[in-house]
C-alpha cells in the first residue's frame, strides 16, 4: 500500500499537465495577438488596476503558503494546525474572488465587457485584449472556486479524522491543484496588468 | 519534534518572503519604462517565481524521478507548440 500515494500523485500531476496545456493554449493566443497589436495591448492594459492585481497576487501567494503549511502540519501529525491553515486558505480564496468581482464590475460599469457597444467601438487590438482578459481570468476564477470547494471538503475530512498523518494523499493532491492555480496567476499578473510598451 | 515542525514551517515562510519580494520587483520594473525588454524581464521573474512554487511548495524537488521527467516532457510539449506557432506567425 506504500506505493499507492505515489501512483495517486502521478495521476494528479498528469491531470495538472492537461491544465497546463489548457492555459498554455490561451497564453499562446495572448502571445500571438500581443505580437500583432503591441500598442493596443499596452494601452488597454492601463485600464486594469495594478494595485488590485498586485493585491490579488499577494493574496494567492499567501494562500499557497497556507496550503503547504497545512501539508507540513499533517505530515508532523498536527491535524489541528492543518485545519486552521486550510481555513485560512479558503479565506484567501474568498478575498481573491471579492477583489476580482470588484474589478470585473468596475469594468462592466465602464462598458468594458465582451460585446458591449463601448468595447466594440475600440480598436481591434484592444477588443482582443479585453476578450482574452475576461476569458483567462474567468477560467482562472472558476479554478479558484473549484479549488476552494475541494479544500473545504478536505478540511472536513481532516477535522473528522478521515484524512490523517497515515494517509494524506488527498490533501497533497488538492494542494498541488491549488499551487497550480497560483502558478497560472503568476503569469497572468505581469501579462495583463504590467504590459508596458 | 516541535522544533523540526517549526523549522519546516519557517523554511516555507522564507520561500513566501522571496516570492513577495519578486512580486515587488516585477511591479517596480514595470514602472521603469524599459521598452521592449520589459516583457522579457517580467516573464523571467514570473518563471523564477513559478520555479520556486513548483520546487518547494509543490515538492517537485523531493518528488520521485519519473514524476520529474514527466513534468519535463510536459514543458517540452508546451515549448514545442508555442515555438512552432511563433515560427509560423513571425515568418509568414
Amino acid at each position: 500500500m506504500q506505493n499507492d500515494s505515489v501512483g495517486s500523485r502521478l495521476g494528479m500531476w498528469l491531470f495538472l499537465f492537461t491544465e497546463l496545456m489548457l492555459f498554455g493554449g490561451l497564453f499562446l493566443l495572448y502571445a500571438v495577438y500581443s505580437n500583432r497589436y503591441p500598442a493596443e495591448f499596452s494601452r488597454a492594459s492601463k485600464e486594469l488596476s495594478t494595485i488590485m492585481g498586485s493585491l490579488n497576487t499577494v493574496v494567492l501567494l499567501t494562500s499557497s503558503l497556507f496550503v503547504v503549511l497545512a501539508v507540513a502540519g499533517i505530515r508532523n501529525n498536527k491535524p489541528r494546525h492543518t485545519v486552521a491553515f486550510l481555513l485560512a486558505t479558503i479565506a484567501c480564496a474568498g478575498i481573491f474572488l471579492g477583489v476580482k468581482s470588484v474589478e470585473w464590475s468596475e469594468k462592466y460599469h465602464h462598458g468594458l465587457f465582451p460585446n458591449t457597444p463601448t468595447l466594440l467601438a475600440k480598436p481591434k487590438g484592444e477588443i482582443v485584449f479585453f476578450n482574452l482578459y475576461f476569458t483567462i481570468t474567468g477560467l482562472h476564477a472558476i479554478h479558484i472556486i473549484i479549488g476552494a470547494i475541494v479544500l473545504g471538503i478536505i478540511t472536513w475530512s481532516v477535522y473528522s479524522g478521515k484524512t490523517s498523518s497515515n494517509d494524506y494523499v488527498s490533501l497533497e493532491n488538492s494542494g498541488l491543484y491549488w499551487h497550480l492555480v497560483d502558478l497560472i496567476w503568476i503569469y497572468i499578473f505581469p501579462l495583463f496588468y504590467l504590459v508596458v510598451p | 519534534m516541535t522544533d523540526n515542525l517549526n523549522k519546516s514551517y519557517m523554511s516555507y515562510v522564507f520561500i513566501w518572503i522571496i516570492l513577495l519580494c519578486l512580486t515587488a520587483l516585477t511591479v517596480f520594473c514595470s514602472t521603469l519604462q524599459l521598452g521592449h525588454p520589459a516583457i522579457w524581464i517580467a516573464l523571467t521573474i514570473a518563471t523564477i517565481k513559478g520555479s520556486l512554487v513548483l520546487l518547494f511548495f509543490m515538492h517537485l524537488k523531493d518528488e520521485q524521478s519519473f514524476i520529474k521527467y514527466a513534468f519535463l516532457v510536459a514543458l517540452i510539449v508546451l515549448a514545442i507548440f508555442i515555438g512552432l506557432t511563433f515560427f509560423d506567425v513571425l515568418y509568414r
